[in-house]
């Protein structure tokens, strides 16, 4: 039997409860999944990883020696949610969302959360990705954070929690997508029987969200996707989405100014466009406006789209609000703005940049997790209780130096979700970024990306540093 | 209308597929070629590394030239850019960078393509090498086959065609150069009565025996050279493929037929026309190889001309440029993207 040794005990398991037995909403997944031997379950996952690796579904990791070009890694037991615990997930993120697009909106406009004190007005003008450049615009239909990713986890207790917030250029959607596409085609008979709420219509959606913020008097959008290039760690989703949602993917090269719009270069001339899905870092969008030493931009861009000419999605400056220091405050903001209590809880947070908190902090570097504000990927994020003395001297120091630089966090014990390890099945922490769309309405992915620590015992869930995924199942029973 | 960008990786994605293919052709002549011969000469392989290949590169990595050698060359070599992996990994590089732009079932066989030449032993006995030869040129065909079945005939997909179509042209002539460069060293020696087995091989290599019955009848050295250069129907054939190439260039650009607005018509109009009317004997009378090197000459001047005219702002593109092919050639050296 498959689940014979199974240590549901050390983390909260997704699938089984402390009392053994199965969650409600896995049992029939349960009963699948035993009635397989170690050796049909391997065969499954090979069997995935093959059709990955035939089909090229890839990322690329920056400066491997043996190719950049690594396979999609999918665990092959797919990670389940139940339908009401989802919808009550779902209704939280709508509600995050919205309290983030006004966030940025008036912290570019008004600023009136400044003056009545909500957030320091301090924290703003530190904040290394506010764009003063930015300060004044409104874009179409008031949308800065068109598509954003959330990142979730789940404690010890059950109970789940946003870790962080993705409004700039959130990845993984794409995976998403694929993980269901190849799951259907290598292990279906883990689907028979359930009714799964389907992610395929996301790039529809997508499309439909992009068109929807077009600027004023253009009926009938010309979208691009611009990626930076085929080197890009994202560069898969960035041409997987063009594909899908059937527009063309472009590079600053094709990109020009002219007549106060935005054209690409085409084999019959210049061709005017209207919505640009951006997946490159505001710093690279116009070299005269950003970053002078950017070849990767478009000379002029930031004024057509000051002036109305072009719509950028996400908005340039929307890094303002997923900074981690701004983070502590989005409960709050939720209640400034919408009135509401926060239906997701942040994860208990010190802020460096306060003194008392920043002493807690250096108190117990052990225990906690240090977090760089303005990150990504897992980069120079410190696991306290892991770290050696060396480590933590050199946290330490680094806060010392900058403390707006940082937050600190309690180490979080993520849940566990059975895995595939050589033949057997063993407990990894998982974690979660459900994919949020921001256009005439809210739209949120069911379920969103798991990714998966796959050393065992590890924490750390990034493909970049060992990391898998699973697809995600979000049953369509109400009640289950 | 499409990006320029594009257009150019959809023109090298087909070219290096068709590359490919033709470099298996090349082997397999040669392969063909000795089995026919038997013991009566001595393997002859430097013929083919100066017909196909660079020979300073080779000799300074390989030296000698022998079955081995030269097949690991142009097979696996992946710093000689026209072996067979690194043309595999030429074309899955653009169908990557143009992976959102051509047909779901383009990028799966050109993907399954190239993981079958990578994941080949590196080491084959001769019935491998002809084997994975053979899967090389159905590689290449299916290819083509998905593309014209699953991407709409527009103009990226004439962009495909010319491409591929310039290619061929260019490695058929290679190829029958092989042989006469092999057997015929002088011009003197055309037509010379020899062993029809092996002109019926140089014609199956080039998929061409059936046709060449049914056309011509009995098997003559001139009359394949004829075939394979001057015959408007035979789809590897030099003339039909100039005539297509220039068709499609005329679709993407608009221009009609016996006209030119840019070099690049110019150029393919005017050695189309000089094909359509080159006999045979013309050609003996220039001297074979006279012909070939400066047919060689003039589709490279029409692929330069092409990336001039309709790719040209992909020469901004300098970070993300294709690799050159280093050092002289023995003939013209093959065309590599800007």
């Amino acid at each position: 039997m498959l689940f014979t040794n199974y240590d549901a005990t050390s983390a909260y398991d997704e699938m089984f409860a402390k009392t053994g037995g199965p969650r409600r909403g896995t049992e029939l997944l349960f009963d699948r999944l035993g009635k397989l031997t170690g050796v049909e379950l391997q065969h499954y996952q090979n069997t995935a990883m093959a059709t990955m690796r035939s089909l090229g579904i890839t990322f690329n990791v920056y400066g491997h020696a043996d190719g950049t070009e690594k396979i999609w890694p999918l665990d092959v037991i797919p990670r389940v949610i139940e339908h009401d615990e989802w919808r009550l997930v779902e209704r939280g993120l709508k509600q995050r969302a919205m309290a983030l697009n006004l966030f940025v909106n008036d912290i570019y406009n008004d600023q009136k959360c400044l003056r009545d004190g909500i957030v320091p007005r301090e924290l703003i003008e530190s904040c290394e990705v506010y764009r003063a450049q930015c300060q004044g615009l409104k874009p179409p239909k008031g949308i800065w954070t068109h598509i954003s990713g959330t990142d979730l986890v789940r404690d010890k207790n059950g109970t789940i929690y946003v870790l962080e917030d993705n409004i700039r250029v959130p990845s993984g959607v794409s995976y998403v997508l694929e993980n269901r596409a190849v799951m259907k085609r290598a292990f279906p008979r883990a689907f028979e029987g359930h009714a799964i709420l389907p992610v395929e219509d996301y790039p529809e959606r997508l499309l439909e969200t992009l068109m929807h913020c077009a600027p004023d008097g253009v009926s009938d959008p010309c979208v691009v996707v611009w990626t930076p290039g085929i080197y890009n760690s994202a560069y898969f989703e960035h041409s997987s989405l063009a594909r899908q949602m059937g527009v063309r993917l472009v590079q600053a090269t094709d990109l020009v100014v002219h007549d106060e719009r935005v054209h690409m270069r085409t084999t019959r001339g210049l061709a005017r466009v209207d919505v640009i899905y951006r997946r490159i870092d505001d710093d690279f969008i116009d070299p005269t406006v950003f970053r002078e030493d950017s070849v990767l931009g478009v000379p002029g861009l930031m004024d057509v789209y000051r002036n109305g000419g072009v719509t950028l999605c996400n908005a340039p400056g929307n890094g303002v609000g997923d900074d981690k220091a701004i983070y502590v405050f989005i409960p709050k903001l939720i209640q400034y703005y919408l009135g509401e209590d926060a239906i997701l809880p942040n994860v208990p947070t010190y802020i460096c940049e306060n003194p008392k908190e920043r002493a807690y902090v250096l108190e117990h570097l052990s225990s906690l997790v240090m977090k760089p504000t303005n990150a990504s990927g897992g980069k120079g994020i410190v696991l306290g209780p892991r770290a050696t003395r060396a480590e933590l001297d050199e946290v330490r120091a680094a806060i010392l130096e900058d403390p707006r630089n940082y937050i600190a966090q309690p180490m979080l014990q993520l849940s566990t979700v059975p895995t595939v390890v050589d033949q057997n099945v063993e407990g990894r922490h998982v974690d979660l970024r459900p994919f949020i769309l921001y256009g005439k309405e809210i739209y949120v992915l069911p379920g969103g990306l798991t990714r998966v620590a796959l050393r065992k015992g590890s924490m750390i869930v990034n493909s970049s540093q060992g990391g898998g995924s699973k697809d995600t199942w979000v049953l369509a029973n109400k009640g289950h | 209308m499409m990006l320029s960008r594009v257009a150019d990786s959809m023109f090298w994605m087909s070219r290096y597929i068709e590359r490919a293919e033709n470099i298996a052709r090349f082997l397999d002549v040669n392969a063909f070629l000795h089995l026919d011969l038997g013991d009566t000469v001595e393997e002859q392989w430097d013929p083919l590394i100066a017909v196909t290949g660079d020979e300073d590169m080779f000799r300074e990595r390989y030296g000698k030239a022998t079955r081995d050698s030269v097949s690991k060359f142009l097979m696996f070599d992946d710093e000689y850019p026209n072996s067979i992996m690194s043309c595999l990994a030429g074309a899955r590089e653009n169908a990557r960078i143009i992976r959102e732009y051509i047909s779901t079932a383009m990028w799966n066989e050109i993907n399954k393509f190239y993981l079958m030449v990578q994941d080949a032993p590196r080491e084959m006995s001769s019935e491998a090498t002809s084997q994975f030869c053979e899967e090389v040129r159905l590689g290449a065909q299916l290819f083509v086959g998905v593309t014209d079945g699953t991407f709409s005939h527009g103009e990226g997909w004439h962009f495909a065609r010319m491409g591929r179509l310039l290619e061929r042209a260019d490695k058929t002539s290679r190829i029958l150069d092989v042989r006469y460069y092999l057997l015929l060293p002088t011009v003197s020696d055309v037509g010379t009565p020899l062993d029809i087995v092996q002109w019926s091989a140089l014609l199956r290599c080039a998929s061409a025996l059936n046709m060449y019955r049914a056309q011509h009848g009995r098997i003559s050295p001139s009359r394949i050279a004829e075939f394979l250069l001057l015959d408007a129907d035979f789809p590897r054939a030099v003339r039909h493929c100039c005539d297509v190439a220039d068709r499609s260039l005329r679709f993407i650009t608009g221009t009609p037929a016996g006209t030119f607005r840019n070099n690049a018509e110019k150029r393919l109009g005017r050695l189309r026309a000089e094909l359509d009317y080159t006999a045979i004997d013309d050609v003996f009378n220039e001297g074979f190889h006279e012909f070939i090197d400066r047919l060689q000459l003039r589709l490279n001047e029409v692929g330069e001309a092409i990336v001039e005219n309709l790719l040209a702002p992909q020469k901004i593109l300098q970070s993300q440029s294709q690799s050159q092919s280093q050092g002289s050639w023995h003939r013209r050296p093959m065309e590599q993207p800007e």
